[in-house]
């Protein structure tokens, strides 16, 4: 085992400070595009890009419902993967009582799953 | 000796960023030489000796292009979402322990800008955050081609997502740890098979896990052959097709940051990351290495971008859902049972052994039976019509 070199604060602070130096560094080559760059703007080029056809209605955001369905699945099945990684960490100290827990939850959302298979909510046509 | 001062972190934290950019620049050159040779031809040849210099150039001509905003655009959400992608992909290189703590200049230094408890799931957590980037881009872009584009990125990420964190948990039951420098420690252990001594990576106790997790990887990446959002003979440019100058180039370097940190990634948890001959002895080797597997990976995403052809959308899901979610759980149960019987927890008498072994037979005979069960997967394909 590594010994612990530095404070979890400290490990966290050093994050922060790259968050906010790759922010600045995007922000200097953004303000350097925009001293570079000519600015002719007009109503062509801030027109949608439809392939050159004129746009004759505004894009309404309108989309597959089936989206929503994935969205769903996804939000059980995230569920389970923040559940089972701590599990993970500590399982050689659970033993056998944990495997069955997992196993017994893995299963019954396994059920749901084949559920959802059959209602052909991962179809996707 | 080991109170290392927060502003040599920050420099080494830096210098990490800055190489990584170099890196993308370069990863760039890389691609097209590569895929030209694959295709038979020559690549960049202009700039430079070999075209080197086509990077740099590439990013002078972006610098002065003119930034473009479309008239009905959410302003602000279109001026900051590439920047999203571009900071996340950037902030998760910190937590990629490029060697222990060694003497440079006489001083002590940790070559790892942060050595988090959570590592491999902040890499996880920062590489779908990206996705807010894409989604935000192309919400804001308000026109077509953007929107089905980032609804796209946004269904496929989010479903991958699943099966690449999945993917990484029998990692996390054999190394008892989610810090990476953990996971790193531990595959420097050395196995013994009778009279050779091989190292103990993660590939090779976790091979299903590695296969999924790098198919995920170049899902979650939106590279070909999974690249749907930006599917440009159906799609324009996919979610970018607004962005222009800059703002463009934030998406490009997302991309290419995010696939340079996921093959870091991928090397550090199954491939022992800095181990390989001589790493012990000179820090240098030890980077040498994580970068010689990184550079393997990238050019596995190159090969496949010129083998394969794009997947159809349903395809795409279904792969995700049908074939790799199950796997992937699969796999978690079966790592955690035979931890459990490595650890001696769980007796299993030698009869239930064989039994296992005869019904597995069985199984694999049935399956392979010629018109036999097999897979859904590949029966599926043939039921659906054209997209």
């Amino acid at each position: 085992m590594p010994v612990e070199t530095q404070t979890l604060g400290e490990n966290w602070l050093v994050v922060g400070l790259m968050l906010v130096s790759a922010f600045s560094m995007g922000m200097l080559l953004l303000t350097l595009n925009k001293i570079m760059a000519p600015s002719k703007p007009s109503a062509a080029k801030a027109a949608p890009y439809e392939s050159g056809m004129p746009d004759i209605e505004p894009v309404r955001p309108s989309y597959s419902p089936r989206f929503y369905v994935v969205a769903m699945l996804f939000v059980i099945f995230d569920i389970e993967a923040i559940f089972i990684f701590p599990w993970a960490v500590i399982f050689d100290e659970l033993g056998t009582y944990g495997f069955v827990e997992m196993v017994s939850f893995i299963g019954l959302l396994f059920v749901g799953y084949i559920y959802a298979w059959k209602k052909g909510a991962l179809e996707w046509v | 000796m080991n109170d290392q001062p927060l502003w040599l972190t920050f420099i080494v934290a830096f210098t990490a960023m800055n190489v990584l950019l170099a890196g993308m620049a370069y990863m760039t050159w890389f691609e097209r030489k590569v895929l030209a040779r694959m295709q038979d031809r020559l690549g960049p040849t202009r700039t430079g000796p070999a075209g080197l210099l086509q990077p740099i150039a590439d990013g002078i001509k972006l610098l002065g292009k003119e930034d473009l905003i479309p008239a009905a655009a959410d302003k602000p959400v279109f001026f900051f979402a590439p920047l999203v992608i571009f900071v996340t992909a950037i902030v998760s290189v910190a937590v990629i322990p490029f060697g222990g703590t060694v003497e440079i200049f006489g001083r002590d230094v940790n070559l790892f800008a942060a050595d988090l408890n959570v590592g491999a799931l902040f890499i996880l957590a920062f590489g779908s955050l990206g996705v807010y980037g894409i989604i935000l881009g192309s919400y804001a872009s308000a026109s077509r081609y953007p929107l089905l584009g980032g609804l796209r990125a946004a269904a496929q990420v989010i479903s991958y997502e699943i099966v690449l964190g999945l993917a990484l948990v029998g990692v996390f039951i054999l190394s008892g740890s989610l810090s990476l420098r953990d996971i790193l420690a531990r595959q420097q252990e050395t196995l013994s098979l009778g009279p050779i001594d091989i190292p103990n990576w993660f590939i090779l106790s976790q091979p299903i896990a590695f296969v999924i997790y790098t198919i995920a990887a170049v899902a979650e990446t939106n590279r070909a052959p999974f690249d749907l959002p930006e599917a440009e003979t159906e799609l324009a440019a996919g979610f970018h097709t607004e962005y222009s100058a800059f703002r463009f180039s934030f998406y490009y370097l997302g991309e290419y940051i995010n696939m340079i940190v996921i093959s870091l990634f991928a090397s550090t948890l199954f491939l022992g990351g800095t181990g390989g001959p001589g790493s012990d002895r000179f820090w240098g080797l030890g980077i040498f290495w994580l970068l010689a597997k990184t550079i393997v990976f990238l050019f596995f995403y190159i090969w496949l971008r010129a083998t394969l052809p794009r997947f159809r959308y349903d395809q795409l899901m279904g792969i995700a859902w049908k074939v790799l979610l199950p796997l992937v759980l699969l796999n978690i149960v079966f790592t955690a049972f035979i931890r459990l019987v490595a650890n001696g927890e769980l007796e299993i008498p030698v009869w239930v052994w064989i039994a296992v072994a005869v019904a597995v037979v069985a199984l694999l005979a049935l399956s392979l039976r010629p018109g036999g069960g097999g897979e859904a997967a590949p029966a599926r394909t043939s039921a659906v019509g054209g997209d």
